[in-house]
């Protein structure tokens, strides 16, 4: 019997599976643990092609090596390379640490949600990073500077261990004094030298006003971070839907396959990083 | 749907015909178990005769023709100025004879994941557009809760569909090709007499069941009974091996893994199935692992199959075939646990 004429339909090649190949145009070091990486689709056409919002991440793979999800930080408008912030943790990004501008990495995405930068037009916005958190929020933070009238007042607050570990402090200044943002750091650990405030992220609470009628806030960091902070959020009455947190879990495909991200009965790469939290108070074991 | 029936010699002719020019993957006994009963897997098929039609349980499921454990996503030329990504399926046709109803359901529910999402899955879809189904009917085992299940019947997601009464396989046909393979065997339009049998053999199926769980309210008591004490009494016997996600025909989880050739010119991206029951399933980098515990990972096991698909798509994702309950070394079946679930319920 010959083949049934139903045989090799082909199927598709999604681009998420195929990615993007892109050069390495700049490896800054930030501190002695974190790099930031600019990176630039190779293809013209791809790379005017490519958008992304606000929290949104992306698959990057060495081949031979891995593949792992990072947080595009830089600014949705920046078409000429996407920054990512990298901390040397593993076997990828210890080997991304090794590579030099000129260098060939693979990009798939973007994926997951993003912060609803829209949905908080006329409203103040309060952005708190804890340590690497602050990767995730530089693209909502570029993009409330290019929109800067849309909002209200905007303040971020930003908690690390030592002030060498502060990151994209070099900004502060301008983010200040172009973009009118109110920024407040504190370091759990300092010498004398330090001349900012010594404790937790929460402590900052105390150095600010916030309008629980009239904000949004967006939460990045490690888990035990925000669940203080959005409990403290709570106490002050800012419903829980307008609070914004950025989980994150192991992820190997970034597409709702492989499993590895789901937390209760979502996956963090589709319904994620970006949940609120009520959503995440409802996931069983989220924090 | 149209039905037709064929003598079972035709079938066999069929079956041979099929074979000429096509891998035909079916039930085939391999080994015996310690009390000397067959152990079936689904294999490639020399001869007819291989192909035995009265096969009780496959101890895998043919997921695996679908989602192969070990699977190449893509290799890379690697040269000094960069690399060179190839992607290529596996687009070779198959026919898989004697899948039974749950093992198709099971496959309608992998498609809602693979094939009907945001990122369809081409490496899937590629060998299931290609893969020719001839399910088979047959009385459910002492263990089989597919009833419970609603997966005991197939309507879709084949190409053929035989129910064995008695001369004749009554058969159920979904697809064309599925149509024009039969078409060119001999064989008959249904006669009153074959419906009648038809309908005998699907009543005393039907009342054959004897293993019964009920699901109704098992999607709230994942999170109503989610800190119960039932987890950690099957938790603590589970010995994190994964074998019950390898059996299952639903489990889909997996993992990545790159592979670089000694002497660095070529690179590949392989998949391979995983378990959620295994240890680092959700370890991230600094060995933070959000699930620690065999009876946290365990938990989240059910959890997926009876809670968080059933939020994504309405049903299940167990199809109640009970092969990891067979396979557990620890004697944890999902009628145990589940009835154990339901009974702090009502304690
Ligand atoms: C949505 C999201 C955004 C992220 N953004 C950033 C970022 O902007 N900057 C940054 O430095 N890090 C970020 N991470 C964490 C980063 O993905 C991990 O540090 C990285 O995967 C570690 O890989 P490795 O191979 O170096 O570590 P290893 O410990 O060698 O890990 C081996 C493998 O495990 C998996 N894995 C381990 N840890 C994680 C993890 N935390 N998340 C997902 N998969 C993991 C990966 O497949 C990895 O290849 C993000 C993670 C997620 C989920
Ligand atoms: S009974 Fe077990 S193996 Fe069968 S579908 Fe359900 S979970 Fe999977
Ligand atoms: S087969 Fe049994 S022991 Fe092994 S992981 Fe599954 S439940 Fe645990
Ligand atoms: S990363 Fe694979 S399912 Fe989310």
């Amino acid at each position: 019997m010959s083949k049934p004429p139903d045989f090799n339909r082909q199927t598709i090649l999604m681009q998420s599976e195929r990615g993007f190949k892109s050069e390495i145009i700049a490896a800054i070091p930030l501190t002695a643990k974190e790099k930031l990486f600019h990176i630039r689709i190779c293809d013209p056409c791809e790379r005017e092609n490519f958008t992304f919002l606000p929290g949104q991440f992306i698959m990057i793979e060495l081949p031979g090596c891995g593949e792992i999800p990072i947080s595009i930080s830089s600014s949705t408008s920046n078409k000429e390379f996407l920054a990512l912030c990298i901390r040397n943790v593993g076997k990828v990004t210890g080997m991304l640490h090794r590579l030099k501008a000129g260098a060939i990495v693979g990009i798939r995405g973007p994926f997951g949600t993003h912060f609803p930068m829209e949905k908080m037009t006329g409203y103040n916005v309060l952005l708190m990073a804890g340590g690497l958190g602050i990767a995730p929020l530089r693209a909502p933070i570029y993009w409330a500077n290019n929109h800067r009238s849309d909002y209200k007042d905007i303040i971020i607050l930003y908690g690390a261990k030592e002030p060498e570990q502060i990151l994209f402090g070099y900004q502060f200044e301008e983010w200040r004094t172009i973009y009118n943002l109110n920024i407040l750091t504190i370091v759990q650990k300092a010498d004398k030298r330090w001349p900012g405030r010594k404790g937790i992220i929460t402590d900052l609470f105390g150095d600010i006003h916030i309008e629980p009628d009239n904000t949004f806030a967006i939460v990045c960091g490690p888990p035990v971070m925000f669940k203080f902070v959005c409990a403290h959020l709570s106490t002050l009455g800012l419903p829980r839907q307008r609070m914004f947190v950025s989980l994150e879990r192991r992820m190997h495909c970034g597409m709702g396959k492989c499993c590895r991200c789901n937390v209760g009965s979502t996956f963090t790469c589709l319904d994620g990083p970006v949940f609120d939290y009520w959503t995440v108070m409802n996931l069983k074991e989220a924090i | 749907m149209l039905f037709k029936t064929i003598t079972k010699e035709n079938f066999r002719n069929m079956i041979e015909g099929i074979m000429e020019n096509n891998e035909v993957i079916g039930p085939k006994s391999r080994d015996r178990d310690t009390k000397g009963a067959k152990i079936y897997r689904f294999l490639k098929l020399n001869s007819f005769d291989e192909l035995e039609m009265d096969y009780t349980r496959s101890y895998s499921s043919p997921k695996n023709y679908f989602l192969p454990f070990k699977e190449d996503l893509a290799t890379y030329d690697l040269r000094d100025t960069g690399w060179e990504q190839e992607i290529r399926y596996t687009i070779h046709p198959r026919i898989i004879v004697g899948m039974r109803a749950c093992d198709i359901n099971a496959l309608l529910k992998l498609d809602q994941v693979m094939l009907k999402s945001q990122y369809p899955n081409p490496y899937y879809s590629a060998r299931r557009r290609n893969t020719v189904i001839i399910g088979l009917d047959h009385e459910p085992l002492e263990d089989c809760f597919c009833r419970s299940m609603n997966t005991d019947t197939a309507f879709h997601g084949f190409d053929l569909f035989m129910t064995d009464i008695g001369e004749k396989y009554f058969v159920a046909i979904n697809s064309d090709t599925g149509y024009m393979i039969l078409n060119r065997f001999d064989s008959c339009e249904v006669g009153e007499e074959d419906q009648l049998l038809y309908k005998e053999v699907r009543g005393r199926i039907e009342s054959k069941f004897k293993t019964q769980v009920d699901i109704t309210i098992v999607p709230e008591l994942m999170d109503l009974e989610f800190e119960s004490d039932v987890w950690k009494r099957w938790g603590d016997k589970c010995l994190s091996c994964g074998s019950c996600a390898m059996v299952c025909p639903t489990c889909y989880c997996y993992g990545i893994e790159e592979d670089i050739d000694l002497n660095f010119d070529k690179a590949t991206k392989r998949r391979f199935l995983y378990s959620c029951n295994l240890l680092d399933f959700a370890t991230v980098a600094g060995g933070h692992n959000f699930r620690p515990e065999a009876h946290i990972r365990l938990k989240y096991r059910y959890y997926h199959q009876f809670r968080g698909f059933v939020e994504a798509f309405n049903q299940s994702l167990c199809v109640g075939c009970n092969r990891c309950g067979k396979a557990c070394l620890a004697g944890i079946s999902p009628k145990a646990v589940i009835d154990d679930l339901i009974g702090t319920e009502k304690r």
